[in-house]
């Protein structure tokens, strides 16, 4: 259409210095390419080759011939799919994997659960307090993973505790947070308190572009604010819903940081506690690059597999009302 | 945290208007979703004031006192914490500086100029290069990592500033904000007005559409600058040198040997709280700035 109206300008005839139509256009037409090309250089050396790097990897491996000493004793040499047969049948992987499909389990509904309910409290009316529990409960957003594992992993530690000492008090039975199944209390916990206020806030900002006179009349009906929040608020906001739940299953399926930095304070947590854990031991703990590729290749796509299975299950449903389209 | 609720409240009134009718009923209500954000902002604050408390603990005190009740050691554990490898901890902190704030300012200037290309301009393979971009977002880090590092470490960047800053500085997430910022901030007719002055496209996106976009670009830099703070694996895989550490890797080299000598776990301690504070400084400070809001990738019309 623009162009359209520059090109009836040039049939006139410009009679002002300005420069011809058009060149403008020529212009217009390459700068958004020269706009794009950092963007696209960076993806190319740091996203695109480092992909294709680990996908070669994952199907080589190392040949050694001899003793492995001096030059060319050494080979990368074709492996196929061996690699990737071998972390299929890994029992360390699988087991790792199944250990983060149960953390997962309990971190996703917990923590996207609980930024709803605080996200619709602070949508509703009159609540006092707003802005500063608001802030509050994003807070955790803003404290590096490592920390905030520092930090509880200290918090569960019995001999510090508050919570040991308030349960001493009271004569309860004292559970331990840092071994067996209080192990996965204990690391949900912290990636439902780093993660719910960032979640409550997507969540938040989709509930205020909601425009008042949507549920004005349910309120004029009588419809309690309960209602209000299941029949038309929930429903509304289904799209950022998706969303939030679209990233989580991606970090959740990819923690890494916060058992780590548990290690030092428990013996329970492994090397091969969760499958990207393993896969650095693969690299660099044990030198093979090539096993290592593999199961990184192996989490991505079940990670890609997992999270648009979830999209396209969750768009399938919500095609109908989801006109705003949160996910695109 | 008292002064920091009385400065909240004051725009309350105005963003939380209340309904005409106002029956009590609905007074008696309020109380729950209020009591339930209370809660919920005591759990999330609730490691902070921990940590706050402990940090003025000595060593024996914090194996011995009640956990909330101050101690007496906070001036010896800043002091250790200083002369700790000859004061090794502020190098991390300034390298987190660093990693963050160069790689931030980098990442949102790569991230306006690309966010307004594809938001402004009607262009061949437009929809092919965001998707392609948007990709970047879903590979997970480790797919990224491992190899970043061998690339890294055959150009012989490994183990430098480089290795850590380069990869971050791409940030799908921040071009898609971006993309949406410009959408919105930038009407096509005021680009249209530029070219008929004869400014070049550069000029046009320098001097008229980058002034509009800076309230979004505050909170892509801010999100960049968290998300380069924050950062664990990155430096972890390609750092082997404890000087060019950020704090996040500092704090857990600490822990790891801080848990065969418990005494270093004061250290820990004081070194956590002070490697929160600027970060929750930063939140404070440029919040009028910093429209939660625009960082779900809403843009009000």
């Amino acid at each position: 259409m623009t162009s359209a109206r520059r090109r009836s300008y040039g049939v006139k005839g410009a009679p002002y210095a300005h420069p011809s139509p058009t060149t403008t256009l020529k212009r217009a037409r390459s700068a958004p390419y020269f706009f794009l090309l950092p963007a696209t250089v960076l993806f190319a050396l740091f996203f695109a080759l480092p992909i294709g790097y680990a996908v070669w990897l994952s199907l080589h491996k190392v040949q050694v011939n001899g003793l492995g000493l001096g030059s060319g004793a050494r080979r990368e040499v074709w492996a196929g799919f061996e690699n990737y047969a071998d972390a299929l049948t890994d029992s360390e992987l699988l087991d790792g994997a199944l250990r983060v499909l149960g953390y997962g389990a309990i971190v996703v509904p917990v923590m996207l659960g609980l930024a709803l309910v605080f996200a619709l409290m602070l949508d509703s009316d009159k609540v006092k307090l707003a802005p500063f529990t608001r802030l509050a409960i994003f807070l955790p957003y803003a404290i590096p993973g490592v920390v905030a594992a520092l930090l509880w992993g200290f918090l569960y530690l019995p001999d510090v505790s508050p919570f040991y000492f308030v349960l001493e008090k009271l004569g309860l039975p004292q559970p331990d947070l840092l071994d067996g199944g209080g192990l996965y209390a204990a690391l949900s916990n912290i990636a439902v308190w780093g993660g719910t206020g960032f979640n409550m806030i997507v969540i938040y900002t989709s509930l205020q572009a909601i425009p008042t006179e949507v549920y004005e009349a349910a309120k004029l009906d009588g419809a309690t604010p309960l209602q209000i929040a299941l029949r038309i608020k929930i429903p509304m906001v289904a799209p950022s819903l998706v969303l939030t739940f679209f990233f989580s299953i991606i970090a959740t399926l990819q923690v890494f940081s916060e058992p780590t930095t548990l290690k030092p304070l428990t013996n329970s947590v492994s090397t091969t506690w969760s499958p990207l854990m393993k896969v650095y031991r693969d690299a660099f703990g044990e030198g093979d690059i090539y096993s290592a590729a593999a199961g990184a290749v192996i989490i991505a796509v079940a990670t890609l597999v997992l999270s648009f299975g979830f999209l396209r299950a969750a768009n399938s449903r919500n095609k109908r009302d989801d006109s705003q389209g949160a996910v695109r | 945290m008292s002064s920091l609720a009385v400065r909240k409240t004051a725009p309350a009134a105005s963003t939380t208007p209340g309904t005409a009718q106002g029956p009590p009923l609905g007074r008696r209500i309020a109380l729950v979703p209020t009591l339930t954000l209370l809660l919920g902002a005591i759990y999330c604050l609730l490691p902070v004031a921990w940590v706050l408390i402990a940090a003025t603990k000595s060593g024996s005190e914090l194996f011995s006192t009640f956990t909330f009740f101050p101690g007496t050691g906070f001036a010896d554990n800043v002091s250790d914490l200083n002369a700790y490898r000859d004061g090794v901890y502020w190098k991390w902190m300034g390298n987190s500086a660093l990693y963050a704030g160069v790689g931030a300012l980098l990442s949102t200037a790569v991230s306006a100029v690309s966010g307004y290309a594809l938001a402004i301009y009607r262009f061949k393979g437009r929809e092919t290069i965001f998707s392609v971009l948007m990709a970047g977002v879903l590979m997970p880090p480790v797919i990224l990592a491992i190899p970043q590092y061998l690339l890294m470490a055959k150009a012989d960047l490994a183990d430098t500033y480089w290795s850590v800053l380069l990869p971050l500085v791409l940030s799908p997430y921040g071009v898609y904000l971006s993309r949406i910022y410009a959408a919105a901030a930038v009407p096509g007719d005021v680009v249209e007005a530029g070219r008929m002055d004869g400014a070049s496209e550069w000029r046009i996106f320098t001097r008229i559409a980058l002034p509009m976009m800076v309230p979004g670009l505050v909170t892509v830099f801010l999100f960049q600058f968290v998300a380069v703070w924050n950062n664990f694996l990155l430096p972890y895989i390609m750092l082997s040198d404890d000087e060019k550490f950020p704090i996040t890797l500092g704090l857990f080299t600490l822990l790891e040997q801080g848990s065969n000598t418990p005494a270093l776990y004061t250290l820990v301690i004081t070194g956590a709280l002070l490697a929160v504070i600027p970060l929750i400084a930063l939140f404070l400070v440029i919040q009028r700035f910093w429209s939660l809001d625009l960082l779900s990738g809403a843009v009000k019309s």
